[in-house]
C-alpha cells in the first residue's frame, strides 16, 4: 500500500490496481465546515487531472481533481447525508470514491513527507 | 422572531366585502372542484398591513444602512428614478401594443431602449447593444453564446474558456454551462491574471478569456492590452464582466482595451435596485464582429420613428424586451448623472476606496498592498492568530449598525474581507464604518471571545451557518 498527494490536495491510496480517494486534512480544514459532497457514480471513468466532483462548504464550493485514471467502483454514499465526516476524518472515513486504476501514474504525485513539505511552503 | 403571516389567520375574518353577484350562477363541473376549500389565510386589512409593516422595520437596507459588500456595488438608488418608472406613458403600456400605423402609442418607449442601448455602447466602447438579458448572470449567458456563435459561424474548433482564479464564480460557471472547458490562470504578485502563465495557456482552441477589470481585488490589469493582442491572435474572444465597471465609467472603455464583449448590470452601476434576486437588467454590448448575432428583434430608428427590426434569425432570450421597468430606472439615472456626473462616480468611487484602505491599514492586513480602484481586499489573517475569523468581524459590524462586507471572496485572499464604499457614502459614514473595524480590531486583542457571539443587538442572533447550508429547510409546514 502506498499513499500519494496532489497538489490539489487530494489524496489516494494504491493497494495493487485499487484506489481509494479523498481530500487531505489540510484541505478540508482550508474549507471550513463541509455542507455538501457532489459525488460521482460507480462507473464513471475519471482522468487524471480532470475534475471529477466537489464539495462545498460554508465558504466556498471547490472541484476535485483526479490523482489517477480510472473508473470508479463505490462512492462513499454516507457523505450524502453526514457531509461533515469529510471535516472529522478527511483522511480516513470521509473517503470519497474508489477506482480500478487504469494506469498507476505517479508522476506528479507527492509522497506524505513532500505534501507536508509543501503545505509547510503555503502558509 | 415574529409569527408567519399562516399562523396569524382567524377563522371567519374579512379584509374585504364583496358586492351582490350580478351574473348568473354556474355550477362548476365536479372534476375541476377542489375536494376542500384551499387553506387561505384569513384577515382584516390591518391585521395584513401591520404584519408587512412590522417585518419591513427589520429590514436592513441601503435606504437604512451603510452596505459595504465588495465586488457587487450596493449604491444609494435614487428615489427620482422609481418615479419617472412609474409614469403611466411607460408603466401602463403592454408590449404587444402596436408600434405603427397610427395607433403608435409606444413610441417613447421604443425611443428609451433605442437611446439607453447607444448610451451603453458609447460608455463601454462597444458596437451595438442588447437590453433584453435579466440579471448579470443572464447577460454572462448570452455573451458566451454570441462568442459561440461567432465561432460555429467560422468554422472555429473551440473547447476553451479561460479565466484568472480571482474571477467571479459566475465566470467560470457560465461557460461551463455552455459547453466549455475551464481553464485558470494563477494571479501573480501585482493582484491580477500572470502574464507568462496566461501566454503559456494560452492556445488555438481558446474560444474566450473572461476577465473583471478591475478585478475582484480591486487591481487593474497593467498588461491588458497585451492579454488582448494574445488572445485576439488565436482567434479567442475577450470577455469583459462588467460587475466593476462602477470604477472605469467614462474614465475607460473596455472596447478601447480590446474587449469584443461586455455585460453591464444596471442594478450596480446605473443605481437600480438590487438584491434578493432582483429584478435586475445585465444589458449586453458588443464589437461589430458579434453583433450579426444580438437576439431579436432590435429597436431601429427609421426619420424619426421608431420600429422593431425581426430581420434575422436570431431568437430573443426573455419574453418581450428585458426588466423594462429597471431600463426605465438606469436611463433615468444615467440622464440625471449626464457625462461628467458619470465620470464623478468612477472617480469618487475609487477615492473613497483608497480612503477606508489607508485608515484600516495598519489595523487589518493588506494582502495586495497598491492604490486601490473602486474595492480593497483585507485579510483577517492577523486576528486568526487571536481565534477571530472574518466571519466573526462580519457579525461583529452588525452590532455596530452597519452591513458586513463580502466575507472570504475573493478565494485566493485568506480570511478575506473584501470593503466597497461605492461613491454614494459621505466622508462621515465611512469615518463611522472605520471607527467600527477599528474598535473590534481593539475588541480582538482584549476580549476576542465577545466577538464569537456576535450579533447580539438583533432580532436573531449568531445562526447556525452550517446546519441551515447541511439541512436547507425554507417550507413553512402547518402541523410541524
Amino acid at each position: 500500500m502506498s499513499i500519494f498527494y496532489t497538489k490539489e490536495h487530494e489524496w489516494i491510496k494504491v493497494v495493487g490496481d485499487k484506489g481509494t480517494i479523498g481530500i487531505s486534512t489540510y484541505a478540508a480544514d482550508q474549507l471550513g465546515d463541509i455542507t455538501f459532497v457532489e459525488l460521482p457514480e460507480v462507473g464513471d471513468e475519471i482522468e487524471k487531472g480532470e475534475i471529477f466532483c466537489s464539495v462545498e462548504s460554508v465558504k466556498a464550493a471547490s472541484d476535485i481533481y483526479a490523482p489517477m485514471s480510472g473508473v470508479i467502483t463505490d462512492i462513499n454514499d454516507e457523505l450524502e447525508s453526514a457531509p461533515e465526516t469529510v471535516n472529522d476524518s478527511a483522511e480516513d472515513t470521509g473517503w470519497i470514491a474508489k477506482i480500478t486504476i487504469i494506469d498507476i501514474d505517479e508522476e506528479e504525485l507527492l509522497t506524505t513527507e513532500e505534501y507536508d513539505a509543501y503545505i509547510e511552503t503555503l502558509d | 422572531m415574529s409569527k408567519m403571516l399562516f399562523e396569524k389567520s382567524v377563522e371567519g375574518r374579512k379584509g374585504v366585502s364583496l358586492p351582490a353577484m350580478d351574473v348568473p350562477a354556474v355550477d362548476m363541473p365536479a372534476n375541476l372542484k377542489r375536494n376542500k376549500l384551499a387553506e387561505i389565510g384569513e384577515y382584516s386589512e390591518l391585521d395584513v398591513v401591520r404584519h408587512y409593516t412590522n417585518l419591513s422595520l427589520k429590514n436592513f437596507s441601503v435606504d437604512t444602512h451603510f452596505y459595504p459588500l465588495g465586488s457587487c456595488t450596493m449604491k444609494y438608488n435614487p428615489k427620482v428614478c422609481e418615479t419617472v418608472a412609474r409614469f403611466d406613458g411607460l408603466a401602463a403600456i403592454h408590449p404587444m401594443m402596436p408600434v405603427s400605423g397610427g395607433l403608435d402609442m409606444c413610441q417613447g418607449a421604443l425611443e428609451l431602449i433605442y437611446e439607453l442601448e447607444n448610451h451603453l455602447s458609447e460608455v463601454t466602447g462597444m458596437s451595438a447593444t442588447t437590453l433584453q438579458p435579466l440579471a448579470g448572470a443572464h447577460g454572462e449567458m448570452l455573451g458566451i453564446m454570441l462568442i459561440a456563435s461567432y465561432h460555429r459561424a467560422k468554422g472555429n474548433k473551440k473547447k476553451y474558456v479561460i479565466v484568472p482564479d480571482s474571477s467571479h464564480g459566475t465566470n467560470p460557471a457560465t461557460a461551463s454551462m455552455m459547453g466549455y472547458e475551464i481553464i485558470t490562470v494563477k494571479t501573480a504578485d501585482y493582484g491580477d491574471m500572470d502574464l507568462d502563465e496566461f501566454k503559456e495557456k494560452m492556445n488555438d482552441e481558446v474560444a474566450a478569456v473572461m476577465m473583471t477589470n478591475p478585478n475582484t481585488l480591486g487591481v487593474f490589469n497593467p498588461y491588458i492590452k497585451e492579454i488582448s493582442e494574445v488572445a485576439h491572435a488565436h482567434d479567442a474572444m475577450l470577455y469583459y464582466d462588467g460587475a466593476n465597471l462602477n470604477a472605469i465609467l467614462g474614465k475607460v472603455r473596455p472596447g478601447d482595451l480590446g474587449f469584443d464583449v461586455v455585460h453591464v448590470n444596471l442594478h450596480k452601476t446605473y443605481a437600480t435596485p438590487h438584491g434578493s434576486g432582483g429584478p435586475g437588467a445585465g444589458p449586453v454590448g458588443c464589437s461589430a464582429k458579434l453583433e450579426p448575432f444580438l437576439p431579436q428583434p432590435r429597436v431601429v430608428k427609421t426619420g424619426d420613428k421608431f420600429s422593431l427590426n425581426y430581420d434575422k434569425e436570431n431568437p430573443r432570450i426573455t419574453s418581450y424586451f428585458g426588466n423594462y421597468g429597471v431600463l426605465v430606472k438606469a436611463y433615468t439615472y444615467a440622464l440625471m448623472m449626464g457625462s461628467d456626473g458619470l465620470k464623478d462616480v468612477a472617480e469618487k468611487a475609487v477615492l473613497n476606496a483608497n480612503y477606508i484602505m489607508q485608515k484600516l491599514k495598519p489595523y487589518y492586513d493588506l494582502p495586495y498592498d497598491k492604490t486601490c480602484m473602486h474595492e480593497c481586499v483585507f485579510s483577517a489573517s492577523r486576528q486568526v492568530e487571536k481565534g477571530v475569523h472574518a466571519l466573526d468581524i462580519a457579525k461583529g459590524l452588525i452590532d455596530r449598525g452597519f452591513h458586513p462586507p463580502t466575507v472570504y471572496f475573493p478565494l485566493i485572499v485568506p480570511e478575506a474581507m473584501m470593503i466597497e464604499p461605492t461613491e454614494t457614502e459621505s466622508k462621515q459614514t465611512m469615518d463611522e464604518f472605520i471607527d467600527a473595524m477599528i474598535e473590534i480590531a481593539g475588541i480582538v486583542d482584549t476580549d476576542p471571545d465577545s466577538l464569537h457571539h456576535a450579533p447580539v443587538t438583533r432580532p436573531v442572533t449568531r445562526l447556525d451557518e452550517t446546519q441551515a447550508a447541511r439541512q436547507v429547510n425554507v417550507r413553512y409546514q402547518k402541523d410541524a
